[in-house]
C-alpha cells in the first residue's frame, strides 16, 4: 500500500496556514498510524508548512505513506536560503515582526523538524527553490 | 486533575469542547511563543497563553494538547472557535493574568511540562 497526496500552500495566507498539516494528520489517523508517530509527523509538517507561508513564494506539501515510512516533502518556489547552516541554528530567524507577533519566527522551525524526523534533508540555495524532506519510519 | 477542575480553579468560561471536560491533565505549559510550544514532548498538557489566533489552535491540534486556556479574558474570533470545535479542542477563557493562572494551578498540584533540549 502506497498513498501519495499533495497540498498547495499559499504565501502569506495565515488563515489557511496549518490546513495541509491538519489534513495530513487526519489521513494518518484514518490509516491507523500510532498516535506518537502522528504527533511527530504533524509537528514537523506544520513547521514546514508555516515556513512556506512565512518565507517562500508559495509551494506544496507532499505526503507519501508506504508500509515502512511516512515521508513529508515541503517544496517551495523560492527564493531559497542563503546560509543553510545558519538557518539550522536554534534561535536564528529572518522572520518579520508581524510573524513574530503571531507566535512564530523564534528560529526553532528547522531544528524542530529535524528533532521530529528519523531522516531529515534540506536542499536550497539563494535564488532557487527549497526542498525539505522529512522521513519518519513506521 | 481533569479539565473540569482546571475550569473551576481558574473560574474560566468554556468556549469550546464542553463534552470533553473529563479529560485528565498531567502538566501545564504557559507561553506565547508557538515555536517553543511545538517542541513539547508530552501529551495530556494544557496550554496557557495570551496569544489568541488561529495558529494557537493549529499548534494545539498538532500536539494533541488537551486544552487551551486564554488568559486576561481574551476571547478568540468566531472562525478560530469554529476550527477548535471541529477538532475537539477544549478552549477556556479566564480573567486571571498568566502569572496568577499558573500560580493557582501550581498550588493545586499541577507541574510544568517538559521540553526536549538538545
Amino acid at each position: 500500500m502506497t498513498i501519495q497526496l499533495s497540498y498547495e500552500v499559499v504565501k502569506n495566507d495565515f488563515f489557511k496556514a496549518g490546513e495541509a498539516s491538519s489534513n495530513i494528520k487526519k489521513v494518518l489517523r484514518q490509516l491507523g498510524i500510532p498516535s506518537d508517530l502522528i504527533r511527530r509527523v504533524a509537528v514537523a509538517t506544520y513547521e514546514a508548512e508555516m515556513n512556506i507561508v512565512i518565507h517562500s513564494d508559495g509551494g506544496e506539501i507532499i505526503l507519501l505513506v508506504t508500509p515502512e515510512k511516512v515521508q513529508i516533502t515541503a517544496l517551495d518556489k523560492g527564493p531559497g536560503i542563503a546560509d543553510i547552516e545558519m538557518a539550522m541554528k536554534e534561535g536564528y530567524s529572518t522572520a518579520p515582526q508581524e510573524v513574530r507577533e503571531m507566535g512564530f519566527g523564534a528560529g526553532m522551525g528547522l531544528p524542530n523538524m529535524k528533532r521530529c524526523a528519523d531522516e531529515f534533508e534540506i536542499k536550497s540555495s539563494l535564488g532557487n527553490s527549497t526542498e525539505v524532506t522529512i522521513i519518519i519510519r513506521i | 486533575m481533569n479539565l473540569k477542575h482546571v475550569q473551576q480553579l481558574l473560574d474560566a468560561e468554556i468556549l469550546s469542547g464542553e463534552a470533553h471536560m473529563e479529560r485528565e491533565v498531567n502538566t501545564v505549559f504557559a507561553c506565547d511563543l508557538m515555536s517553543d510550544v511545538l517542541s513539547l514532548i508530552e501529551d495530556k498538557t494544557i496550554l496557557l497563553t495570551g496569544l489568541v489566533n488561529l495558529q494557537t489552535i493549529r499548534t494545539a491540534e498538532m500536539l494533541d494538547i488537551n486544552a487551551v486556556v486564554f488568559v486576561r479574558g481574551k476571547i478568540p474570533d468566531h472562525e478560530t472557535l469554529k476550527i477548535a470545535k471541529e477538532n475537539n479542542i477544549v478552549i477556556l477563557s479566564t480573567k486571571h493574568i498568566l502569572f496568577t493562572s499558573c500560580g493557582i494551578l501550581y498550588n493545586n498540584g499541577l507541574k510544568g511540562a517538559k521540553l526536549e533540549y538538545k
